[in-house]
């Protein structure tokens, strides 16, 4: 492996992963195409192809290869939501990722290490004990734990009640989990092109088709592609896209920041939220800090950093990992989160004939890229809104049916 | 730090300041349809580029409105709630104007 590492090194040529297979036309037609080569796109072209024997795809992607929030998340992945229909979604989701390497034959590093949302407050208790009984009712493994139990079980968390929030107790759930985030989109996007799906990166869709209230393709920047169906998977960009198409949505596009501290030998093996306090934080399998926290408070299509997060965040991390004030900050980054009024995801048919729509993924989307593939191909095999996504039409906002998970998802991403 | 302009107390830090959202028409909830309601509830525009939104400076309780780049993040003018309703105004009294004497 060294030797063929310094070979590499040393040539001047390009290496492309031996894995994907990429095609350099595109066709004028498709049965599919999907808008957006992140792990939703992707996870959605590899379970049509899979499970519904529709290959004839084209996954388009301005950028390259799950470059947007895919490449930038924190790569949480837990089920311990609020609503029994988030909680029902999420599970299914988790139960996907722990198969997920034998499925895509790669080894994403998923990694099950207990997840704490620590509650500093009464009112935090309390959501805290609610989630915990939902979570149960639907077979999902969480409860509430005192303060005791948290310093038993996460010993390198700061519980003296010598400080500004003392931690009253958390609510844990040992399924919480994180993975290896470009591993799981490379996995889908090799065993889809593996069946014939094709993926074009710099291919941006400037425009949607529409004749009759039914989609007939995309205009791009390689020029017109005709489909069938046409699905957009853009998270950010979501509201762009579907003023393309005709449509508004109830999405706001607002910058998530997150940093890493350099590598340490392994010290934090649980993942743990405060919500009171605004932070999140794990350590990678390289040993590295992953941390962060809320949204920035405006909206902004922008991936800049600013010192004001790092500033807030630090502050209130120092007070749970004292030995943190010896790390230094190695990277920062921004994504752009397509956030909605409930912190739930808008999915599935719209008013377009044709036209899917995968959106409202926020903070959040990453521990649901497997389901979401999986329900999406559904929807779009079918043509009709599986059982599992009908509280997530985007239907629900004209009918005051909100799925609220807030109090599971503004921190705890 | 980004620092925000407030008409009422001049520059001051971005973490003085909350967001209360674009500026749009209220639809009158008495007289129009759930459809318009909730549009106006839920629906954003959500643009990449310029905006105007209401802003608050909270130690103050200024409410005002900022004019916003949404892909360069730059603050273009803030000004306050009278000001901008009244240049609203008379740009819509020029054009009624321009269209009467046509
Ligand atoms: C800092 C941060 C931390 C996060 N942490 C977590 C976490 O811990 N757990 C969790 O579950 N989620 C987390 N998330 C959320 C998660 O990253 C996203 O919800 C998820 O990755 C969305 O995946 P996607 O495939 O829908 O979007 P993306 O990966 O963003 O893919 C969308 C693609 O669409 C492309 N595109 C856009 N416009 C066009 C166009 N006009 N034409 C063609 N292509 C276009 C883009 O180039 C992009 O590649 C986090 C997000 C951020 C930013």
């Amino acid at each position: 492996m060294p030797l063929a590492l310094l070979k590499h090194g040393l040539s001047s040529g390009r290496v492309e992963p031996p894995h994907l297979r990429w095609q350099p036309d595109l066709k004028r037609t498709y049965d599919v195409v999907i808008i957006g080569a992140g792990g939703h796109g992707l996870a959605t072209a590899y379970y049509l192809a899979t499970r519904h024997g529709i290959t004839n795809i084209a996954v388009l992607d301005r950028g390259w290869l799950a470059g947007g929030n895919t490449a930038r998340n924190t790569t949480i992945v837990r089920a311990n939501y609020l609503t029994p229909e988030g909680v029902a979604f999420y599970k299914e989701s988790v139960e996907l990722f722990r198969g997920l390497s034998t499925e895509l034959d790669i080894n994403i590093m998923y990694s099950e290490r207990g997840h704490f949302t620590l509650a500093h407050t009464d009112a935090a208790i309390r959501t805290a004990r609610w989630r915990a009984e939902v979570n149960k009712h639907m077979g999902v493994d969480s409860e509430l734990i005192d303060a005791a139990e948290v310093a038993r079980l996460c010993p390198v968390l700061n519980t003296s009640d010598e400080v500004h929030y003392p931690i009253l107790g958390a609510l844990y759930h040992p399924p919480g989990a994180i993975a290896r985030h470009d591993a799981v989109a490379w996995g889908y996007a090799k065993e889809a092109m593996a069946r014939g799906v094709e993926v074009h990166p710099a291919t941006e869709v400037t425009g949607i088709l529409v004749e009759g209230g039914r989609v007939r393709g995309v205009e791009t920047s390689r020029g017109t592609i005709h489909a069938d169906k046409v699905v957009q998977a853009v998270a950010g960009s979501s509201s762009r896209v579907a003023k393309l198409a005709g449509l508004r949505l109830p999405i706001k596009s607002i910058p998530l920041q997150a940093c890493v501290s350099e590598p340490v030998k392994p010290i934090l093996d649980q993942i743990v939220v405060s919500g009171s306090l605004h932070v999140y934080i794990s350590q990678s399998a390289r040993g590295e800090m992953v941390m962060g926290g809320v949204t920035d408070p405006y909206g902004l299509y922008q991936t800049r950093s600013t010192l004001d997060f790092k500033e807030g965040l630090m502050a209130h991390m120092l007070e749970l990992f004292p030995f943190m004030a010896d790390l230094r900050v190695l990277r920062q980054w921004a994504g752009t989160a397509d956030m909605t009024p409930d912190f739930s995801p808008v999915m599935g048919l719209t008013p377009i004939d044709n036209y899917f729509i995968d959106s409202g993924w926020g903070t959040w989307g990453f521990k649901a890229t497997p389901v979401c593939g999986l329900r999406m191909a559904e929807c779009i095999a079918t043509g009709r809104q599986p059982e599992m996504l009908k509280p997530f039409l985007l239907d629900r906002f004209r009918t005051f049916d909100l799925v609220g998970e807030k109090g599971a998802a503004s921190v705890g991403h | 730090m980004k620092i925000m302009v407030c008409p009422l107390n001049g520059p001051r830090n971005i973490t003085e300041f909350v967001c209360g959202g674009d500026v749009k028409a209220v639809p009158d909830p008495a007289a129009c349809s759930d459809a318009e309601w909730t549009d106006y509830l839920f629906i954003e525009d959500n643009i990449a580029g310029e905006v105007d939104e209401w802003w608050l400076h909270t130690p103050s309780n200024t409410w005002f409105i900022a004019r916003r780049n949404t892909l360069t993040d730059e603050i273009l003018a803030t000004m306050t709630v009278a000001d901008y309703f009244d240049s609203k105004r008379s740009a819509a009294d020029a054009v009624a104007g321009a269209g009467g004497a046509a």
